[in-house]
């Protein structure tokens, strides 16, 4: 009854283009931003804050990027996890190097790092496609790790052989390290997916998202409007390695504090942030935080939520739902619902639109 | 371009093509085929089928690379091409089997129309405002008027893999018609459609024609629609070209009667 569009007419066109023309979608979009930015950080126990809210930020901020190779141009890839090391790693020793430039800075000029190397193995995808370029991303993923942890340099010549996060600061506060609140970890974070967010759906809504899925839906028509599907693909695999990049080094230097390629960045990293875009939905924005908060949070709410819920449940077992639960979805939205989550929430926006009449 | 393209004059050569042949392997597709199209016109293809009329129109749009002969467009002459080239020089085309963005709305196909006249920088993309936003909007409103002279408002928002195939060939020529091409080439653009759609369709054909001045090549296996709208009929059988003239002329033509009108399609 609330949600309509009706006696909201659009005068001019940069409203009918607007990303949210709907009122009350605007409101609802204000309204989670509040939350995010005031009452969470505010309200929200540490537990919520590092098992639940982190995590799902850096998901989605890789799920974005690899929807917009994947769900956008329709370019397969499982090197999602090695493109994410490119930033966490480039990131690492670019604040080793010069350590009085701000790490959040060097967080996003990662992403570059990592949108370079993505482009490199973008290569193949002129001439390959579907389960061939699949292969060469495969291969793209386990190149990058052995580089990760081979290439002492890459980590400094740490013993551990891991990334090692220095203490460093925004406005004087502690972003990183061991010092480092976790208020200010999720606050930069947020701040960071908030932004590259708007940039992505700003592309999206674009000639660039236009030429994206031209290549995606028909290349020989797209070719025919005069893209050049070289570069277009180049292009989106530029745009979708930067996302992962700086997901990556926001994992590393937000989240983990510290790490290892082989934990982090393997290649069930590049399955999982695969899962998020599918169950989440291919070609949408808004799924690729349904599908980050889907499964980043499945387990926890499995290990936690049932036992509350006086359903006893052992950690091992809550995994092991964990993963039947996403295997029979994936399944699930692949031959049902290719278009996955934000699909089905789209479906329940139209239901709402039309409410009481079911027509 | 502009300005080659502005120097031919209506009735003159817009494209010409040389002595071409096309072949797949042992498949002899086009055999030495020669015509041209001038500028203004409409000029039908025709023939039975497998005769390359859709080979010849993937050959002058750079779809496929003649074996032999040569292609002249707006007095430039050229064997080999890419799509892409041939859309930034004029040639815009819709598909035998609708070649539509099946995930995108009617408006983002049209859209994408538009691409080539769109040069916004990567940066104000990024940020979808300024002179992004100012481009969008221009194109937006040329779309627009498309839009309504196919009279397809009421599906703007609407995916295209959704719209019923009619409906779909119309928004193939508007995203054809958004490139505001010099040269269109439909292929079959009434196949599977019923009367009343055929009717809109040469309706739709002859405005673009005699409103915007565009010439226009097409493939079609209703003679009735095409004796109606084509300035001058090619005809093609098994690769080779078997008559060529105006509508009255090629009806006229023995070979013609005997191989292709004489047969029932
Ligand atoms: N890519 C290709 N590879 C191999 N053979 C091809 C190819 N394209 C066309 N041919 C062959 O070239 C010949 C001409 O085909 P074409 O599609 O141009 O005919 P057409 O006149 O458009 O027929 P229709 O009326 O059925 O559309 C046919 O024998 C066809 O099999
Ligand atoms: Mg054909």
């Amino acid at each position: 009854m609330f949600y309509r569009e009706t006696g909201q007419f659009k005068t001019n066109y940069a409203g009918d283009m607007a990303v949210f023309p709907i009122l009350q979608d605007r409101i609802g979009i204000a309204l989670i931003l509040v939350v995010a930015f005031v009452l969470i950080p505010l309200l929200g126990s540490d537990f919520l804050l590092s098992s639940v809210m982190i995590p799902f930020l850096v998901f989605s901020l890789a799920s974005i990027g690899l929807n917009i190779l994947t769900g956008y141009t329709g370019l397969i890839s499982l090197g999602t996890g090695a493109f994410m090391g490119v930033g966490a790693y480039a990131c690492y020793k670019l604040t080793t190097l010069f350590p009085e430039v701000n790490i959040v800075v060097w967080i996003v000029t990662a992403g570059f790092f990592s949108a370079f190397v993505g482009v490199l193995f973008g290569l193949p995808s002129l001439r390959i496609k579907g389960f061939y370029l699949a292969v060469a991303t495969l291969a793209a993923q386990f190149f990058l790790q052995w580089c990760f942890t081979r290439i002492p340099w890459l980590y400094n010549y740490n013993t551990s052989g891991a990334i090692e996060v220095g203490q460093r600061t925004l406005f004087g506060m502690n972003v990183t390290g061991p010092k480092a609140s976790l208020e200010a970890r999720y606050m930069v974070l947020l701040t960071l997916v908030t932004v590259l967010t708007w940039v992505a759906s700003n592309l999206m809504h674009g000639r660039i998202g236009r030429s994206f899925m031209a290549v995606r839906d028909m290349d020989i028509a797209a070719e025919l409007m005069g893209i050049d599907l070289l570069k277009t693909k180049l292009l989106a695999f530029a745009v979708s390695s930067f996302y992962a990049g700086v997901a990556g080094a926001a994992m590393m230097f937000l989240w983990y504090g510290g790490g290892e390629a082989n934990d982090a960045f393997n290649i069930n990293q590049s399955f999982l942030i695969l899962f998020m875009v599918i169950i989440g939905g291919l070609g949408s924005m808004i799924g690729s935080f349904f599908g980050a908060a889907f499964i980043s949070m499945l387990p926890t709410m499995l290990k936690f939520g049932l036992p509350a819920l006086g359903i006893p449940l052992a950690g091992a077992t809550a995994e092991h739902l964990t993963y039947i639960l996403v295997g029979s979805l994936i399944i699930f939205f692949l031959i049902v619902e290719p278009h996955g989550l934000a699909r089905l929430w789209q479906i329940g926006k139209q239901k709402l639109r039309m409410w009481p009449f079911p027509y | 371009m502009t300005r080659t393209s502005q120097s031919i004059q209506k009735g003159e050569v817009l494209l010409a093509v040389d002595q071409v042949s096309l072949s797949f392997g042992g498949v002899k597709a086009i055999t030495d085929v020669s015509f041209d199209i001038r500028k203004g016109e409409i000029r039908a293809i025709i023939g039975p089928n497998g005769a390359g009329k859709t080979s010849m129109l993937n050959v002058i749009n750079g779809f496929y690379h003649p074996q032999q002969g040569k292609i002249t467009f707006k007095g430039q002459t050229r064997s080999k091409m890419r799509p892409s080239v041939a859309a930034a020089q004029g040639i815009a085309r819709t598909f035998q089997n609708v070649a539509l963005f099946k995930g995108m709305s009617t408006l983002d196909n049209i859209m994408s129309g538009r691409t080539l006249k769109m040069n916004s920088h990567f940066f104000w993309q990024c940020l979808r405002h300024g002179p992004a936003m100012a481009e969008e909007i221009r194109h937006r409103e040329f779309v627009e008027d498309i839009i309504d002279f196919l009279e397809i408002q009421a599906i703007r928002k609407v995916p295209v893999g959704k719209l019923p195939y009619g409906l779909q060939k119309r928004v193939e020529l508007g995203r054809a018609l958004a490139m505001e091409p010099d040269l269109l080439l439909l292929d079959e653009p009434m196949a599977g459609m019923n009367l009343e759609e055929k009717e809109d369709m040469s309706r739709f054909i002859i405005d673009v024609n005699t409103q915007y001045g565009t010439t226009i090549a097409l493939i079609e296996h209703d003679m009735g629609v095409v004796m109606d709208l084509s300035d001058r009929v090619v005809v093609l059988e098994y690769g080779r070209k078997l008559a060529d003239g105006t509508p009255d002329e090629v009806k006229a033509d023995q070979s013609v009667i005997d191989a292709y009108l004489g047969v029932a399609h």
